[in-house]
């Protein structure tokens, strides 16, 4: 103690840091990731291997040769990328798209713009959403949960697919529905085709509900993102019931609860307040839908997101916090 | 029932108060004091002593030096040696009174008994120039002249007297203490400055971290008001521990769902701030004719070996008191004078206490060096712990741009320097230090402005 | 499906066209009379935006060139004296010429000369640093070590010494702006002129303490002992405030003060020789003696007239 510290107040810190906050993100995914796992067997399991690893790999390369700065991997944040990335992704998925998949979300949609807080856009969706133009067969056939011992796996289509097919060929909602067998308590529990991160609602939910608890993310983009899904589509199947899916078969399928919940809520991607963060949610909402209803798209969850990515640095500018004693 | 507590933003440190069952012990007296002139805010005061001279406890050795300044009285009796330059706590140079201690001899009209004196003078006027006398000035971090903040702008209407028991900051004890120990002063100080003021309510608010505390003065004052008319609308409201509640701008919003608005004085709410100790201060001024030359200090810390809460006569060397607890430990590396959220880091122990020193806190490097700086990811927790509503994270950025003009207008004149941005930044970003100089040059520009303002309107009226 | 094509071409050319009329018609409606010589003194400008004019950037020194009636209070210190002639020039003024200046550190704290009592944990920023005490040695006037100075620098002259923790100038690359005087907010940087063949003679101390508090926080320090000044023969040397203070209009570059100074506080740089300090000692001396004598002589003398007056 022969030299004193000194330094402006204040003098101690919360134990909260990027790294804390960032390994919570990753404990919230397991569940989901477990589940996936055990639904869609070994091959989920190297797709989110090869996600992590090439996400953490390629960020340490980057940071360190081409950027020549200190290393930022030890941050957990490359993982958050890998995990989102592997469970937007169908268990079918080759290792070498994952691969791509991973150079692009790493490489384009995050270090080029800065590293971690500097990108504008996801960096897991921009990766999906690469592959899901470039790769539009890997992408769009989905795997059957056949379980981590199960037989040889059986590939369709999503029920979003499944039911932007029938209804183009001029069926209804309820007879698609019935007619491939979906029903509810199947889309919240598990078991349906789509992207592995789809398989069960409550896997994701809990992990949701975990990072409310750790007080890592607030709720409100969440809960006006699926609150916005909700009524938008009670008018429309209200509306006409036969051309337009209910509000449950919405808030239950095409990554809906994981965008919400984890792609959504991502720091860097959302506004900062409260109030931006639920014109950001609505706008979200509104979009997934209008892509799912009138699209080309069955699924616009992605799009969506990354389109209200784009106007964060507005809605950061619009909305700002209430002040004290500025009425 | 939901906790009552202030409305915007704030953080929950952990509350640390280990030496919250110290009693408040006297510490002996040192061979020597320093005494500081420049002890609170506003003019330093003017010694009337000079070198040789002879001095007794509680005799005035600095007068005033102006309307915002305070007396300043000798703690100790002894042989005034210089009065001179010395390095303060900061390393900076500071007029002290510098006197060698020989016994322990008070001025005879200080009342030294423990007597508690109930019956309250009458005239306001009186009591304020008692106090001036005494040299209170506010003890909860800010020194303010006390006389000056009873004595409020003609215009202004005083509707509520708020007493600070907050004690926010973790580490803290010394106002639980003294609520505590000294809780018939306390109230009888409320109920002098109430009167002082004129008006009807009083609130002694003390967070729930310290239910002992809240059930002892709630016990007294039904004592009190019992025994007389003068103690009847002062209240206890317990509020929910949260940091910055003892800030005077989140106490009013508080206790009386009111905000102070930006660049006003509470008083334009029609609040009076006054922390617990400067009520004990004023008791002993009023009642027993005490000048503040002591104040009860919390020295504490983790590392340190002995937790204490000390009565401290003003002036004693910061190295006496910590010799007197055992030393230094050696694996402390950073010395606060104050909590931890917002205390002055001491840069040289050689200083000596001043009427404001309310704790010594030890803290080791694990426990308070900073980490290194990262990227800001945009959580945005900044923005919520910000108990004035004020966006850290943009601030920052305008800073770095030299933005004075966006400063100005995203409000970071307003920021009460709490810490809350730091202590919750995930990144490290060093928030609060770039924050507190934008403010300054901010401040500057506008006082400048409105001193431009006012010689151009003086000017237009002398050509009219 | 050649209509098509036609059509397309046909709407996007049109469209190209309208808008470029709408703009043409905006511009022209819009258009800020400026003059015309403005634009030329701005060409004529470095164009680094330093502000070590004093106005905003180089369009405002251009502005203010243009607008004032002569050159005497408007100098370009990065373009010196070859940019104010070209200015001189396209306005038609005399130039006049400046003595090119240099940045000098007025402190020889490193950390070998100052002890350190106190580590900074904070941002590194000299002004925060400042704002919160006085500095991690004895000494509270010296360099404080955190670059704001570097970072003001748009010339890339500074970088931090991290050997001696003081900011070195690269006087190759420094303009003379100013920018990292007024960065400072110890105040120790000094624009001094470059001297002849970049020789020149400073006090590398600002500290305003008296002796022995100085020298116990410092051993490279002035402690205002005033030899210097006794040795100067041109009056050159001043101790102001406890501290010596060089004038360079009337400096000679003699280097006298430097042999004499007792803490070696007065730097010279760029001299081609190295100094024999003994010899300089020894010759000031010498001169010193025989002054002395003289003066007593002429004491003496003047006595004895006043007595043989009285007498």
């Amino acid at each position: 103690m022969d030299r004193l510290l000194v330094s402006p107040s204040p003098h101690i810190h919360s134990k909260t840091s990027t790294k804390s906050l960032m390994r919570d993100v990753v404990i919230a995914l397991l569940p989901a990731v477990i589940v996936s796992i055990v639904f869609y067997g070994w091959k989920e399991l190297l797709v989110i291997s090869v996600s992590v690893l090439s996400c953490v790999l390629l960020e340490s390369l980057i940071t360190r040769y081409m950027l020549r700065k200190p290393d930022t991997i030890c941050d957990w944040s490359a993982a958050v990328t890998g995990v989102l990335l592997a469970l937007n992704l169908p268990p079918t998925t080759p290792w070498w798209v994952v691969l791509i998949g991973a150079a692009v979300a790493i490489g384009v949609a995050k270090m080029t713009f800065g590293g971690l807080g500097q990108n504008v856009f996801n960096p897991a969706l921009v990766g999906r959403v690469f592959l899901l133009i470039s790769f539009p067969t890997y992408m769009t056939h989905w795997e059957i949960p056949q379980g981590l011992f199960g037989l040889d796996a059986v590939t369709g289509a999503t029920p979003l697919g499944v039911i932007k097919e029938g209804l183009m060929q001029g069926g209804d909602v309820a007879g698609i529905m019935a007619e491939n067998g979906y029903s509810y308590s199947q889309m919240l529990l598990a078991n349906i085709g789509g992207s592995a991160g789809e398989a069960s609602a409550i896997a994701l939910l809990v992990g949701f509900v975990y990072l409310l608890v750790r007080k890592v993310i607030k709720p409100w983009i969440t809960l006006s993102v699926l609150g916005t899904v909700a009524v938008v589509s009670l008018i429309f199947s209200l509306i006409d019931p036969a051309q337009y899916t209910g509000p449950l078969f919405n808030l239950l399928s095409g990554g809906m609860i994981l965008g919400a919940c984890f792609m959504a809520t991502d720091y860097v991607t959302s506004p900062m307040s409260t109030k931006g963060g639920i014109v950001f949610g609505v706008g979200i909402g509104f979009i997934t839908l209008m892509i799912r209803y009138f699209g080309a798209y069955p699924e616009g969850m992605s799009f969506a997101i990354l389109i209200m990515n784009s106007t964060v640095p507005l809605l950061n500018r619009w909305f700002h916090q209430k002040k004290y004693g500025r009425a | 029932m939901a906790r009552r507590t202030f409305s915007i933003g704030g953080v929950h440190p952990a509350d640390s108060k280990i030496s919250r069952d110290c009693r408040i012990e006297a510490l002996p007296l040192p061979p020597t004091v320093y005494i500081s002139v420049a002890q609170h805010i506003g003019a330093p005061a003017v010694p009337v002593v000079a070198p040789g001279d002879k001095v007794k406890v509680g005799q005035v050795i600095a007068e005033p030096g102006g309307f915002m300044s305070a007396y300043i009285h000798s703690s100790v009796s002894g042989t005034v040696k210089s009065i001179g330059p010395r390095k303060d706590l900061a390393g900076n140079l500071q007029t002290y009174v510098e006197i060698a201690v020989e016994g322990d001899e008070w001025l005879e009209t200080i009342d030294r008994t423990e007597t508690v004196v109930t019956t309250i003078p009458e005239d306001p006027k009186a009591i304020i120039e008692k106090i001036k006398l005494g040299g209170v000035v506010g003890l909860g971090g800010a020194t303010f002249p006390t006389h000056v903040k009873l004595s409020p702008p003609p215009g202004k209407k005083c509707e509520m007297l708020i007493i600070n028991g907050c004690e926010c900051e973790p580490y803290l004890t010394s106002d639980f203490r003294t609520l505590l120990e000294k809780g018939e002063q306390v109230i009888i100080g409320t109920a002098i400055i109430k009167r002082s003021l004129g008006v009807g309510k009083a609130t002694i608010a003390i967070e729930d971290n310290k239910p002992e505390a809240i059930a002892h003065i709630e016990s007294l004052l039904e004592k009190f008001k019992a025994e007389s008319d003068s103690y009847s609308g002062i209240e206890v409201m317990s509020l929910m521990k949260k940091y910055p509640e003892g800030g005077e701008k989140q106490l009013i919003d508080a206790v009386m769902r009111r905000q102070v608005k930006s660049g006003g004085l509470p008083i334009d709410v029609g609040a009076v701030v006054q922390n617990v100790a400067t009520a004990l201060a004023v008791y002993d001024a009023v009642q027993k004719n005490k000048p503040l030359i002591d104040n009860s200090v919390t020295v504490t810390g983790e590392c340190f070996p002995r937790q204490a809460n000390l009565l401290v006569r003003v002036g004693t060397p910061l190295n006496f008191i910590i010799d007197h607890l055992g030393g230094m430990p050696a694996d402390t590396a950073k010395v606060i004078s104050g909590g931890p959220m917002m205390g002055k880091a001491i840069a040289n122990l050689e200083a000596s206490t001043l009427k404001g020193t309310g704790a010594l806190l030890f803290l080791t490097g694990e426990q308070t060096r900073r980490k290194p700086e990262s990227n800001c990811i945009r959580c945005g927790k900044c923005a919520d712990a910000c108990p004035m509503g004020l966006e850290p994270y943009l601030l920052n950025r305008l800073y770095k741009a030299g933005d004075t003009d966006a400063l100005e207008e995203n409000a970071v004149q307003d920021c009460i320097q709490c810490g809350c941005c730091l202590y919750s930044c995930p990144a490290y970003i060093p928030l609060l230090d770039n924050i507190s100089l934008a403010r300054g040059q901010v401040m500057g520009i506008m006082k400048a402005r409105a001193a431009a303002a006012r010689a151009a309107a003086e000017a237009q009226k002398s050509n009219k | 499906m050649t209509t098509t094509i036609i059509l397309t071409a046909a709407i996007i050319t049109g469209l190209g066209l309208l808008l470029a009329v709408a703009l043409y018609l905006v511009a022209q409606r819009f258009k800020v009379e400026e003059d015309p010589r403005i634009g030329q003194v701005e060409k004529a400008m470095p164009g680094a935006n330093c502000g070590g004019c004093g106005f905003a950037g180089c369009h405002a020194f251009a502005e203010a060139a243009v607008k004032a009636s002569n050159l005497d209070d408007i100098f370009c210190p990065v373009g010196g004296n070859p940019t104010m002639k070209q200015v001189a020039s396209i306005l038609g003024y005399e130039v006049r010429e400046k003595a090119p200046m240099v940045a000098v550190l007025r402190c020889a704290g490193t950390c070998a000369n100052r002890p350190v009592v106190n580590e900074y944990d904070g941002v590194m920023s000299c002004k925060v640093k400042a704002a919160l005490y006085a500095g991690d040695t004895l000494c509270r006037f010296g360099c404080l070590g955190c670059g704001d100075c570097v970072a003001a620098c748009s010339f890339g002259a500074i970088k931090m010494d991290p050997e001696t923790g003081l900011p070195s100038f690269d006087e190759s690359k420094c303009t003379g702006c100013g920018s990292c005087v007024k960065a400072c907010p110890k105040g120790l940087v000094e624009l001094r002129a470059k001297g002849p063949r970049g020789m020149r003679v400073y006090v590398s101390c600002r500290n305003k303490e008296k002796g022995p508090a100085v020298k116990k926080a410092c051993s490279a320090a002035c402690i205002g002992c005033g030899i210097c000044e006794k040795t100067c023969t041109h009056d050159a040397v001043h101790v102001v405030d406890n501290v010596a203070v060089i004038d360079y209009a009337k400096c000679k570059l003699c280097r006298e003060c430097e042999a004499m100074c007792p803490t070696g506080a007065i730097h010279a740089v760029n001299f081609p020789k190295p100094l024999d300090k003994d010899a300089v000692k020894a010759r000031v001396q010498e001169r010193q003696k025989k002054a002395r004598e003289a003066a007593a002589a002429a004491k003496a003398a003047t006595q004895m007239k006043e007595v043989q007056s009285n007498g």
